[in-house]
């Protein structure tokens, strides 16, 4: 069975590796809130997403942070890897 | 144009007190905040104090969002602009962006974030270092984050000249105000002690290696042996003086009326050091005699080689015994990069206060004739203060502070 990748996993590794910003409650509904508009820049995406790749042991490409902009899409693409790796 | 440039407010970090008012209530008495590193384990290395700061919980004062990006240093330099903004009466939207900038020192840098991403790389692997070791650890990265957090997009920089540095970044702050910017933060905040910064240090062999707190930094006595490193720094808001008038600025605690900087000749050359004429140019810059000033906060090297060049320079200016000099880090360690704007602090607090700080744990050496103020502190109206500061390798500033009014 493949390991899942939640909006919860999400939040947690944001906050682990880029905190939140003041004035953002990330337990508020964000799937569609632009990572922008959440106040990560793209160095707090690059963090983020390299935490993600150490814990679940897969690797984006390198336009992965660009596309996806909110975390629904970030969530969705890491299922599809963690998939994909089982798959193999 | 020839503005009078003047400090509107300030923000301060040492390790004998987080605060204009702790810091001076610390130093006016002589409190030492020297003692054993606690920040790692430094039994096995030859040099184990340090001034540290103890009582200090970034969290408490920054958000969440601040801190897996930030250094040591530049979490104090955050929250010393914030207390800056708030003792000087302004608030960052009060004037426009491009009319405020930062610039300060620094001598070392992020060392204690980058040695933590150096451990990630050569134990765990390139995959584990942090992204924000990418600027983490710059030498700019103060002025950066006070100016991103503020929104200060002014004329902004970084001076790296070691301790003289703290000098320099005020002097290029003011040059900033008199070309028409309305405010500028300047200082500086080193915090390196952790075993990279450590061994840096050793590495230029001025560091005191005695484990007596109350003996191992001892400038312009008998038993100098050295220096011990400290943590922390000062931030200054400056103002044009006509300009923080205008707007009703209460805390106009004294004007930056003159800088000189030299740089030391060659080794062995056999000429003199530059000290002289930085404090020499210091002064022709104020428009003050040597008599004009009241009191010389002295970079106190801490080394019988360096002691004796400043001690020399400071007689010759002012004849034998002829200011009272002194130099309250003895306190605290040297902090580098804040060592000098941490002065300037004392010197404004001085002249409030009509007090000079103590030179503590010192007796001085027959060799000086210099009128050193140890024991305790001096009584003395201070209306004009020399602050000196000197970077490895050469670097001589000298800032002469003035009363406002």
């Amino acid at each position: 069975m493949s390991q899942e990748f939640t909006i919860d996993d999400l939040k947690r590794i944001l906050l682990e590796g880029a905190g939140a910003d003041e004035g953002v409650d990330l337990d508020s509904d964000i799937l569609d809130t632009d990572f922008e508009e959440l106040g990560y820049e793209s160095l707090a995406l690059l963090e983020t997403g390299g935490r993600i790749e150490r814990e679940y042991g897969i690797s984006f490409d390198d336009d992965t942070l660009a596309e996806n902009r909110t975390p629904r899409a970030l969530v969705a693409t890491v299922n599809a890897l963690l998939k994909d790796a089982v798959g193999v | 144009m020839t503005a009078k440039v003047v400090i509107t407010g300030i923000g301060v970090a040492t390790p004998n007190g987080l605060g204009v008012d702790d810091y001076w209530a610390a130093t006016r008495v002589g409190k030492n905040a020297i003692g054993p590193v606690t920040r790692f384990d430094a039994a096995q290395y030859p040099s184990k104090l340090a001034g540290e700061i103890h009582d200090f919980t970034a969290e408490d004062h920054l958000p969440s969002r601040l801190i897996p990006q930030t250094d040591r240093m530049t979490r104090l330099a955050l929250v010393a602009a914030d207390c800056a903004f708030e003792d000087a009466g302004v608030k960052p939207g009060d004037i426009p962006e491009f009319d405020m900038g930062v610039v300060t020192a620094s001598a070392s840098g992020g060392f204690e974030f980058g040695q933590n991403e150096l451990k990630k790389l050569w134990g765990q692997g390139s995959q584990y270092v942090s992204a924000y070791q990418s600027f983490a650890w710059f030498y700019a990265v103060n002025s950066g984050q006070i100016s991103i957090r503020n929104g200060m997009r002014g004329p902004s920089g970084v001076v790296v000249s070691d301790q003289a540095g703290g000098l320099d970044a005020i002097a290029q702050a003011r040059r900033q105000i008199r070309k028409g910017s309305k405010l500028i933060f300047s200082g500086g905040f080193d915090a390196s002690i952790c075993p990279w910064g450590w061994v840096a240090q050793l590495a230029g062999g001025l560091m005191s290696t005695d484990e007596n707190p109350e003996r191992a930094y001892l400038p312009f006595d008998t038993d100098a042996n050295g220096y011990v490193p400290g943590e922390g720094g000062a931030l200054l808001i400056l103002e044009d003086a006509e300009a923080a008038r205008g707007r009703g600025a209460t805390n106009i605690y004294g004007e930056i009326a003159g800088y000189g900087a030299t740089f030391d000749p060659k080794p062995g050359s056999g000429r003199e050091p530059g000290l002289r004429r930085a404090i020499e140019a210091a002064l022709a810059d104020a428009g003050l005699t040597a008599g004009d000033i009241d009191v010389v906060f002295a970079d106190a090297a801490g080394t019988p080689e360096l002691d004796r060049v400043e001690a020399d320079a400071i007689s010759a200016v002012f004849g034998p015994g002829g200011v009272p000099v002194t130099a309250p880090k003895t306190m605290t360690g040297r902090l580098y990069s804040g060592a000098a704007p941490v002065d300037v602090v004392a010197a404004v607090l001085a002249m409030r206060e009509g007090l000079i700080p103590p030179t503590t744990n010192v007796t001085l050496s027959p060799e000086y004739d210099i009128d050193l103020v140890t024991g305790s502190a001096r009584t003395a109206p201070v209306r004009a203060a020399l602050v000196l500061a000197r970077g490895y390798g050469g670097f001589n500033s000298a800032v002469v502070v003035r009363a406002a009014d």
